[in-house]
């Protein structure tokens, strides 16, 4: 049984909605890795928009990626869900 | 610049047109700061919630009041990041809702 990826949050320093969904993560003593792609520049900023294109075509904030499930914007249900959490 | 100082300014200039910061006081103002943070960096108030690229005529459709406002504010009656609502969600005559990116993916980079 492969072991569970940490949820991958693709989020900007100055987003309030970002702020709320690592609030939300924090409060549900999630573990996660998350990337402030308006910190990045030049090549490295490039390969981390690639990926998040791959994942939301709509190249929008935050996208997190929780095992295979892709959930853009701050919908607390929906995040909840995919992590497993009665809702 | 200073926050209060925008606040006081836009809440009067936006008010006037019918539309209002959003009710959470608290969000307005972590807004307004992070439209000052993008203002010091990029030398214009990109909106928080969207990725500038720090030219400032490429991101002109995001300068805060974006040029997405109007339509979001139509028809979600919040715009994207959260700052601005309508009159009818102002007056509860409607439901806050999630806003989706209208933003032209192409434009981000």
């Amino acid at each position: 049984m492969g072991t569970a990826e940490k949820p991958k949050l693709y989020a900007l320093s100055t987003c309030s909605h970002c702020k709320s969904t690592k609030k939300l993560l924090s409060e549900c003593d999630v573990e996660y890795d998350y990337v402030e792609v308006d910190d990045l520049e030049g090549e490295e900023r490039k390969a981390i928009l690639a990926d998040i294109k791959e994942l939301n075509p709509r190249c929008s904030f935050p996208t997190i990626k929780i095992n295979d499930t892709v959930i853009v914007g701050y919908k607390e249900k929906e995040i909840k869900e995919a992590l497993g959490i009665s809702v | 610049m200073n926050v209060d100082t925008l606040y006081n300014a836009l809440k009067k200039s936006q008010e006037a047109k019918g539309i209002y910061f959003n009710k959470d006081k608290d969000l307005v103002f972590e807004l307004l700061e992070a439209l000052i943070k993008n203002k010091d960096r990029y030398g214009y108030m990109a909106c928080p919630c969207r990725l500038a690229c720090g030219d400032r005529e490429h991101d002109k459709d995001i300068i805060c009041p974006c040029v997405y406002r109007a339509p979001d504010l139509e028809e979600f009656g919040a715009c994207f990041c959260g700052l601005y609502i309508s009159t009818a969600l102002n007056n509860n005559e409607i439901e806050s809702q999630y806003v989706p990116e209208r933003r032209p993916p192409e434009k981000i980079f």
